[in-house]
């Protein structure tokens, strides 16, 4: 190949398939030689039109069709929708509801936390890690199954309040499990920070600028690994979250710099799981006693949202950053409008700036350091002149290892 | 039920997400990791159709995932058993009035197993793949 050739840049598709994790997302990388030039990405291929859905049912309805937006987060636009709605009826929530709430919020986001942390642990071929995260992650998905019923998609939220109560006899359950991820946290954040192979392949590499996430407006985990101090549950307090001594997160409270790197989300990430310990050992002490719901009978609830006009904006600090939800109603059973801006909607235009000057073999955990509620690769087309090549996502996973290998040494 | 010659060999199984809300994705890895741990068997996610013998489908099938779907299964080597995991893949569940789907999956592959639910438990999927090898094995020994 000539020289000529060799410097021409080619594309690299990605997706939409995705063997392994997440939902289905286009990748079009630009190369030159190993070097990612230019970005870009075409979600949009799991558009079910739920809005559009939502607009015809009534805000009931809706709440169990929020849990189905995102299976992860379940509790995210449950929660964001409801206070939109309690916002325009005018519902005051009880306070034991509130509680319960902020509870199943932070049990949600110690799951997707660890979720997340062996997703990135598989990404850069370290699968034992990976295991490990997700057999814990296990312990948290039982005690949500044994507050909800289900270990997926809740159904707990309900406008108003919430469905289930926490008795005093589910104290223990919980306990017992906080307690295993108090003692076993000092453990992830040795795996996690202090290996070498992690280290070398994380530190640097993506790296968000402060000033790019500011204006990019990125939220949750991804903005503050760049230092932006951005949290909703201080910033505009909601639920239980106006009683509590929250600070948000930043890479610096376990030491050195912030350089808004892969690192620095890993460490942001592994802190909120502590955090989210404490804010829910807090909860079950302060739970105030008192009903569940403002209205337990249905008809009387929807004919309460029938009559109101108005509209409001429901937000909720998800795992993944601020989750907002528009909702308007004009006297009818269903909304006349509902908008969800979900928090990888905010956080996707990052890959950008983060991929590009990036190593292919870099790719798969970049995309991944943002925790997307999209899926990454699945099959590479390389086209070089006029031969093209087929990389299935165990290629690039392969050259991924093959880096951490050479940069080891061994 | 009696543990079957087809244990000997390893079952590759292969998860296509068709627009699904990621609730089933997560309880299809949930099964393959240590506390389930079907690798014990043989069973687990490969990266290729190529390579799988199983089609796990979750999701009701959005308009842009379908042509997709089509392709992944013509992909796939004979003999194959298809999955469908999750209520909307097999009514369309809670997505059943929109305006993208293309689903039922049933109308655009043929499938041999349903595992409902939303979503449905690690321990169902597995029991789900369990029943697949047993048509596998039909399907090999030409009774189907």
């Amino acid at each position: 190949m000539s020289d000529e050739m060799k410097k021409k840049p080619y594309v690299v598709p990605i997706g939409p398939i995705h063997p392994a994790l997440k939902e289905p997302v286009q990748f079009l990388f630009e190369m030159e030689g190993e070097v990612v030039k230019k970005a870009d990405f075409a979600p949009g291929q799991t558009h079910r039109g739920i809005e559009w859905m939502g607009m015809r049912r009534n805000p009931v309805q809706i709440v169990h069709l929020t849990d189905r937006i995102c299976g992860i987060c379940g509790v995210t636009h449950s929660l964001s929708f409801a206070r939109a709605v309690e916002q325009i009826v005018d519902i005051e929530v009880p306070a034991r509801a509130d509680y319960i709430r902020v509870i199943i919020a932070e049990l949600e986001r110690i799951q997707s936390h660890l979720l997340w942390a062996g997703v990135a642990a598989h990404e850069l071929g370290f699968d034992t890690l990976f295991y490990l995260a997700w057999r814990v992650r296990e312990d948290s998905l039982d005690v949500i199954e044994n507050i909800t019923g289900n270990r997926i998609n809740y159904g707990l939220v309900q406008i108003g309040g919430v469905r289930r109560d926490i008795t005093p006899e589910q104290h223990p359950v919980i306990h017992k499990c906080l307690d295993g991820y108090r003692d076993l946290l000092g453990k992830m954040l040795n795996l996690f920070l202090h290996d070498t192979t992690i280290s070398i392949r994380c530190k640097d590499t993506g790296k968000l600028s402060f000033e790019e996430a500011l204006h990019l407006c990125t939220v949750g985990p991804t903005a503050r690994a760049s230092g932006v101090v951005k949290d909703v549950r201080v910033d505009y307090p909601y639920a239980a979250y106006g009683d509590l001594d929250i600070t948000p997160i930043l890479p610096s409270a376990y030491g050195g710099e912030i350089n808004g790197d892969v690192y620095d989300r890993i460490v942001v990430r592994l802190l909120e799981i502590e955090q989210s310990i404490g804010i829910i050992e807090t909860c079950l002490k302060e739970m105030p006693e008192g009903g569940i719901i403002w209205e337990p009978k249905l008809p009387k609830l929807l004919a309460a949202c029938k009559k109101a006009h108005g509209e409001a904006i429901g937000r909720h600090e998800a795992p993944r950053g601020e989750c907002t939800h528009y909702v308007a109603m004009d006297g009818n059973e269903a909304p006349a409008m509902w908008k969800v801006k979900a928090s990888s909607y905010s956080n996707l235009h990052s890959w950008i700036p983060m991929l590009e000057g990036e190593q292919l073999a870099d790719v798969p955990i970049i995309v991944a350091s943002i925790d997307p509620c999209l899926s990454c690769t699945d099959r590479v087309a390389v086209v070089r002149g006029n031969s093209s090549d087929l990389l299935t996502k165990e290629d690039l996973h392969r050259l991924s290892v093959e880096k951490t290998r050479r940069i080891q040494g061994c | 039920m009696t543990l079957s010659s087809s244990f000997k060999r390893s079952l590759f199984v292969f998860h296509f997400n068709a627009g699904s809300c990621n609730g089933c994705d997560i309880e299809i890895v949930a099964a393959i990791t240590p506390r389930y741990d079907p690798e014990r068997f043989g069973v687990r996610l490969v990266g290729s159709p190529k390579h799988a013998d199983v089609l796990l489908v979750t999701g009701p099938v959005t308009g842009k995932m379908a042509p997709r779907l089509r392709r992944v299964y013509d992909q796939m080597a004979d003999p194959k058993v298809v999955m469908c995991i999750g209520t909307c893949g097999q009514s369309g569940g809670v997505f059943y009035d929109s305006y993208n789907l293309e689903g039922p999956i049933d109308q655009i592959i043929p499938v041999d197993v349903y595992v409902p639910g939303c979503a449905p438990r690690p321990e169902a999927i597995i029991h789900g793949v369990v029943t697949a090898i047993t048509k596998l094995e039909r399907l090999e020994g030409g009774e189907v």
